[in-house]
C-alpha cells in the first residue's frame, strides 16, 4: 500500500485546516516535499488550494522545482479545467493530475485527458460528504454540493477513463478523528481501480480499523507529517503491523 | 560527463527522466534529431501512454529506423514502461500493433480475474532479479532496495528467461519487471520515479554508457 503526501498549496505556503477550511500556514511546499521525499515517501500530492475558487494556477513553479529533487510520483490537482492546463501541469514535471471540479462540470474531460495521456495519468479526485443515506460528492474544494451520489459518480469516473480515484472524506479531513471506513469500503467495492483513501489519520489504531473492512491502494497523509506527528516510516510500519493483524 | 539522449516522441514524461539523469551527473537532453540522438553515449526511450498510439508517434516521426541503427551501433539503450514494452514484437492494447521487434515477445493485459485485484496496477512492488540482471542492471542494490515504482495495465508475455532481468509476482501472474537482450535494457517500472533505487539503476545504466 503507498503511503502518499499531501501537500495543499497557498500563495507558496503548505496549508492545513480542517474539512477543507480555516487554513493555517504550515511550510514551504519544496522543503516539506523534499524532506518528505528523503524519509521515504511513495508519492506525493500538490493541491492548489485556492485555485479552483479563483480560477488561477500559480502551483506550477513549485511543480517544476520539485521534479528536480523529489524521484517518486508527483500529482497536481486544484483548478485545472482544460486539455490545455493538464497538458502545461505535465509539462512542469507532474506525473499526473487530480481533477474535481472540471470532472464534475465536464465529465468527458476526464475521457479527453485519459485518451490524449493514458489513464495512468488521470486521478480522479472525490470529495464525499456523509448525506442520510449515502454520500454527496463536493466540488470546489469541499464548499458546494453538487447533488451526484459518491457511489454512482466513482463508477461513472472508472467508465470514463480514470486510471485511480483519491477518495477524501470531508467530514473526516483534518480531524485527526479516524477514516470514514464505511466511505471507503463502498467505494473500493464499487471501482477495480485503485483507490486512494485520504482524510481523518490521526492514530495508527485509525489504519487498522479501515483494514479490517477493505484495503485500499494507498494512503494519504496531511496533518500527521505536516505536524511531525509520525515520520513517513512510522506510517508505513504501522500499515504493515494492521495488514499482518488482519492477516491473522 | 556522459551524454544521454531522451527520445522525445510526443510521449513521455521526459522532463522527469531529464531531471533524474541530470541529479546523478549525465548530460541529459530530450531530443528527436537524428544527428544529436547518434551523437549519444546512451539513448532513453520513455513513454507513458498506450501501446499504438507510442508506436504511431516512433513511425510518424521516422525514429524507427534511428533506434534500430542506434541499436546496431552498440551502443545502450533503456526502454522505460511503454519504452520497453515497444521493444517487443508486438502489442495487443486496443489493437494488436507491430512493436520494434527487438526483443522477441508480446505485450499484453495483465489477466485480472473479476472481483479480485485492480488495474492499473499502480504500485512500488518488490522485484526479483535474474542473475543475469544482477550483473548490471540491479548491481549494487541490496534486498531491501529492490523495490520499484509500477504504473501499467498490461506486460510482456513470452519473453525468453535469457532476456528476462527482474520479474514481480502480481495477482498471482509472474510479470516481467526488466529485460536485457545485448546492449538494450527495458524496465516495466519507472526507475526516474523510484527513489534513490530508481536513481542507482540509471546510475548502472549510465556507468555502462
Amino acid at each position: 500500500m503507498r503511503v502518499i503526501a499531501r501537500l495543499d498549496v497557498k500563495n507558496q505556503f503548505v496549508i492545513k485546516g480542517i474539512h477543507l477550511e480555516g487554513l493555517r500556514k504550515v511550510g514551504d511546499p519544496n522543503q516539506l516535499a523534499k524532506a518528505y521525499y528523503e524519509a521515504g515517501i511513495d508519492e506525493i500530492v500538490f493541491i492548489d488550494a485556492v485555485a479552483s475558487l479563483y480560477n488561477r494556477n500559480n502551483l506550477f513553479s513549485v511543480i517544476q522545482k520539485a521534479s528536480e529533487e523529489v524521484f517518486v510520483p508527483i500529482t497536481i490537482g486544484g483548478g485545472l479545467r482544460s486539455l490545455a492546463d493538464v497538458e502545461q501541469a505535465l509539462d512542469a514535471g507532474a506525473d499526473k493530475v487530480a481533477l474535481n471540479t472540471a470532472a464534475i462540470r465536464e465529465p468527458e474531460l476526464i475521457q479527453k485527458v485519459a485518451k490524449q495521456y493514458g489513464s495512468q495519468c488521470v486521478v480522479a479526485s472525490v470529495q464525499a460528504k456523509r448525506t442520510a443515506n449515502g454520500w454527496e460528492a463536493y466540488m470546489e474544494t469541499g464548499r458546494e454540493k453538487t447533488g451526484v451520489q459518491v457511489l454512482d459518480w466513482v463508477r461513472r469516473l472508472q467508465d470514463l477513463g480514470a486510471g485511480e480515484l483519491l477518495l477524501t472524506s470531508v467530514d473526516q479531513e483534518g480531524t485527526k478523528s479516524g477514516f470514514d471506513v464505511s466511505l471507503a469500503q463502498a467505494v473500493n467495492s464499487a471501482v477495480s481501480i485503485p483507490v486512494i483513501v485520504s482524510g481523518g489519520y490521526g492514530q495508527p489504531k485509525h489504519i487498522a480499523k479501515l483494514l479490517d473492512v477493505s484495503e485500499p491502494s494507498g494512503l494519504c497523509f496531511a496533518s500527521v507529517l505536516h505536524y511531525n506527528m509520525a515520520t513517513v516510516g512510522e506510517l508505513r510500519r504501522n500499515i504493515e503491523l494492521a495488514q499482518a493483524s488482519r492477516i491473522k | 560527463m556522459k551524454k544521454i539522449a531522451v527520445l522525445g516522441y510526443g510521449l513521455g514524461n521526459v522532463r522527469s527522466v531529464c531531471n533524474a539523469l541530470r541529479k546523478i551527473g549525465a548530460d541529459a537532453d530530450v531530443s528527436h534529431n537524428e544527428h544529436t540522438l547518434m551523437q549519444a553515449d546512451g539513448l532513453v526511450i520513455p513513454g507513458v501512454g498506450a501501446f499504438p498510439q507510442g508506436m504511431a508517434n516512433l513511425v510518424e516521426s521516422g525514429l524507427v529506423g534511428v533506434i534500430r541503427k542506434y541499436i546496431d551501433s552498440g551502443r545502450p539503450v533503456l526502454g522505460i514502461c511503454l519504452g520497453m514494452q515497444l521493444l517487443f514484437d508486438k502489442g495487443t492494447e486496443f489493437v494488436s500493433t507491430e512493436g520494434l521487434r527487438l526483443i522477441p515477445g508480446s505485450v499484453d493485459i495483465i489477466p485480472v480475474a473479476s472481483g479480485e485485484g485492480r488495474l492499473p496496477h499502480i504500485a512500488w512492488s518488490a522485484i526479483s532479479p535474474t542473475e543475469q540482471g544482477m550483473q548490471k542492471m540491479f548491481a549494487g542494490l541490496s534486498d531491501s532496495e529492490m523495490r520499484f515504482y509500477f504504473v501499467h495495465s498490461y506486460a510482456a508475455t513470452g519473453v525468453s528467461q535469457d532476456n528476462i532481468s527482474a520479474i514481480i509476482t502480481y495477482l498471482g501472474n509472474k510479470i516481467v519487471a526488466a529485460v536485457q537482450s545485448g546492449n538494450v535494457w527495458g524496465t516495466q517500472f519507472h526507475p526516474e520515479k523510484s527513489g534513490p533505487s530508481g536513481l542507482h539503476l540509471l546510475k548502472n545504466f549510465i556507468n555502462n554508457c
